[in-house]
C-alpha cells in the first residue's frame, strides 16, 4: 500500500506531472528566448509560458457543433498522462535504478501516445482543416517512427549483454564510458534528434499544425483549459525527449556533486540543438518529409545499426 | 481568479481580422512583430485560430459583405475577449464613411475596448494602445 502511494506521488508530483510541467515550461521559455535572440529580438520574460497556461485555464472552453465531445476532450488528457508516465519512468530509473524488463519498449510506445491523442482529438473536432492536420500528423508518425526505433535499437545493440532495460544501458555506460563515444551511436544520435524534431512538430516538420496554411491544424478547435492541456503536453514532451536521449546515449542523469551541473549542460546542449534546427529551417511539404525520413534518414540509421553490429 | 486574470493581462494572444481594410494597417500590425518593436516582450503573439485568441484586432471599415463574418468571428472567440479597432476606418469609417457598402464602424456591431486611430497607425501607436488596454483589463 505504501509503495502504491509512493508511486502515485511519484507520478503526480516528482518526477511526474508537476515537476515535468514546471521544467518543461521553463524549457519552453528557453526555446522562445533563444528563438527571439536568433531573430535579434528581445523575447518574452521568463514567466511567459506560465502566464499563458494560467490564462488559458481561465478561458471559456468551446466545443464545436458536430464534434464528438468525449473524444475531443479526453484525447489531449491521454497524451498528457502518457508524457507524465514516460517522465516518471525515466527519472525513477536514473535516480533509484528501479526499472523493469522491457521498459525501453514501454517508453517507445508511450512516446507516440501524444501524437495519437492529437490525431484522435483533431478528428473528433469535426473541422475540415483540423482533420487535414490529423491526416498529416498520421503520415508524419508513420514516417519518423521507423528511423527512430532503429536509432534507439542501435544503442541496445551496442550494449554488451544486449538488454531492453534502461537500467542495463545505464550500467553499461557507467562501466564502459558513454555510448556517444562510438561512431555508430553518434549516427544514431543524429537520427534521433531529427526524429525528435518531428515528434515535437517543430519546424521543419511542423506540417500538421502549419500556422499559415492550416491555422494551427490539429490544435485549431481547442480553446481554454483543453488548449492548456495540449500546450502543456507539448512543453512536457520538450523536456522528456532530451532526458530520454541523455539516458540512452549520454550516460544518464546524475544528481550528485558535479553531476548536477554536467547533467544540466547536457540537457541544455540538446535543447539548444533542437531550437537552432527549428529556427534555421523552413517548413517542408508532407511528401518531402515522408521521403526524407524513409530515404536518407532510414539509410543513415541502418548504417549506424550495421556499424554497431560490426562493433564500431 | 487572481492568478488567471494576471495571466490574461500578461499573455494576450491576438487574432487579426481584416474587415475590408486596404492592407496598410495589416502591414503595420506585422511591423509590431519585427525585431525593432517586438511585442513578444509583452507576451503577445499572433495566433492562427480565433479559438485561441484573447484580443480580436479589427482593421478596416466593415463592408456589408464582411459584416456576417465579423459577427460570427466575435461569437466564436472564447470569452473573456478584448476587441481593438485599429485605423481611421476601424474607428470611424474614415474616407469610406459615405460609401455605398459601408456597414458602420466596428463599434456599431460589436463592443470595442480600445481604439487606435491613424491611417495607418504607427507601430508605436499600436503598442501604446495595447499597453493601455493591458492597464484597463
Amino acid at each position: 500500500m505504501a509503495s502504491t502511494l509512493g508511486l502515485v506521488l511519484n507520478f503526480l508530483i516528482f518526477p511526474g506531472l508537476l515537476f515535468t510541467a514546471v521544467v518543461g515550461l521553463l524549457t519552453q521559455w528557453v526555446d522562445r528566448k533563444v528563438s527571439a535572440r536568433v531573430q535579434w529580438r528581445v523575447g518574452p520574460p521568463w514567466f511567459q509560458p506560465f502566464a499563458d497556461i494560467l490564462k488559458l485555464l481561465g478561458k471559456e472552453i468551446i466545443i464545436p457543433e458536430g464534434a464528438r465531445r468525449t473524444g475531443f476532450l479526453l484525447a489531449p488528457l491521454a497524451g498528457l498522462a502518457a508524457v507524465g508516465v514516460v517522465s516518471t519512468m525515466l527519472w525513477l530509473v536514473n535516480i533509484h535504478g528501479s526499472g523493469f524488463v522491457g521498459d525501453l519498449i514501454g517508453v517507445l510506445y508511450l512516446l507516440t501516445i501524444p501524437s495519437l491523442g492529437m490525431i484522435i482529438g483533431a478528428s473528433a473536432s469535426g473541422n475540415p482543416l483540423a482533420s487535414v492536420g490529423a491526416s498529416r500528423e498520421m503520415k508524419l508518425v508513420l514516417a519518423y517512427e521507423l528511423p527512430f526505433v532503429i536509432a534507439i535499437f542501435t544503442a541496445v545493440t551496442k550494449v554488451a549483454p544486449m538488454t531492453l532495460r534502461l537500467e542495463g544501458i545505464l550500467e553499461y555506460q557507467a562501466a564502459n564510458g558513454v555510448l556517444l563515444g562510438n561512431l555508430s551511436c553518434i549516427i544514431a544520435f543524429v537520427v534521433a534528434i531529427l526524429c525528435a524534431q518531428a515528434k515535437l512538430t517543430y519546424p521543419p516538420f511542423d506540417i500538421p499544425e502549419a500556422e499559415t496554411e492550416l491555422m494551427d491544424g490539429t490544435h485549431m478547435e481547442y480553446s481554454g483549459a483543453a488548449l492548456a492541456v495540449v500546450k502543456l503536453s507539448q512543453a512536457m514532451m520538450l523536456f522528456t525527449l532530451p532526458i530520454f536521449f541523455i539516458t540512452i546515449f549520454w550516460g544518464g542523469v546524475v544528481l550528485t556533486g558535479w553531476g548536477i551541473l554536467y547533467t544540466i549542460v547536457k540537457y541544455v546542449i540538446i535543447v539548444t540543438i533542437i531550437v537552432l534546427i527549428k529556427n534555421t529551417n523552413p517548413r517542408v511539404r508532407i511528401d518531402q518529409a515522408v521521403r526524407f525520413f524513409w530515404g536518407p534518414v532510414t539509410v543513415l540509421a541502418i548504417i549506424g545499426m550495421v556499424l554497431a553490429i560490426v562493433g564500431l | 481568479m487572481g492568478a488567471t486574470s494576471w495571466g490574461f493581462k500578461k499573455s494576450l494572444w491576438v487574432f487579426h481580422l481584416n474587415a475590408g481594410a486596404c492592407n496598410n494597417c495589416d502591414i503595420e500590425v506585422l511591423d509590431c512583430l519585427t525585431p525593432r518593436f517586438d511585442i513578444e516582450r509583452f507576451g503577445m503573439k499572433l495566433v492562427g485560430s480565433v479559438k485561441h485568441a484573447d484580443v480580436l484586432l479589427v482593421s478596416g471599415f466593415v463592408s456589408r459583405k464582411v459584416l456576417p463574418q465579423l459577427i460570427e468571428t466575435y461569437e466564436q472567440a472564447p470569452k473573456p475577449l478584448a476587441v481593438v479597432a485599429i485605423g481611421s476606418c476601424g474607428c470611424t469609417g474614415g474616407i469610406f464613411r459615405d460609401g455605398y457598402n459601408f456597414a458602420g464602424p466596428v463599434d456599431k456591431h460589436i463592443p470595442v475596448d480600445a481604439y487606435v486611430p491613424g491611417c495607418p497607425p504607427r507601430p508605436e501607436a499600436l503598442i501604446d494602445g495595447i499597453v493601455k488596454l493591458m492597464g484597463k483589463l
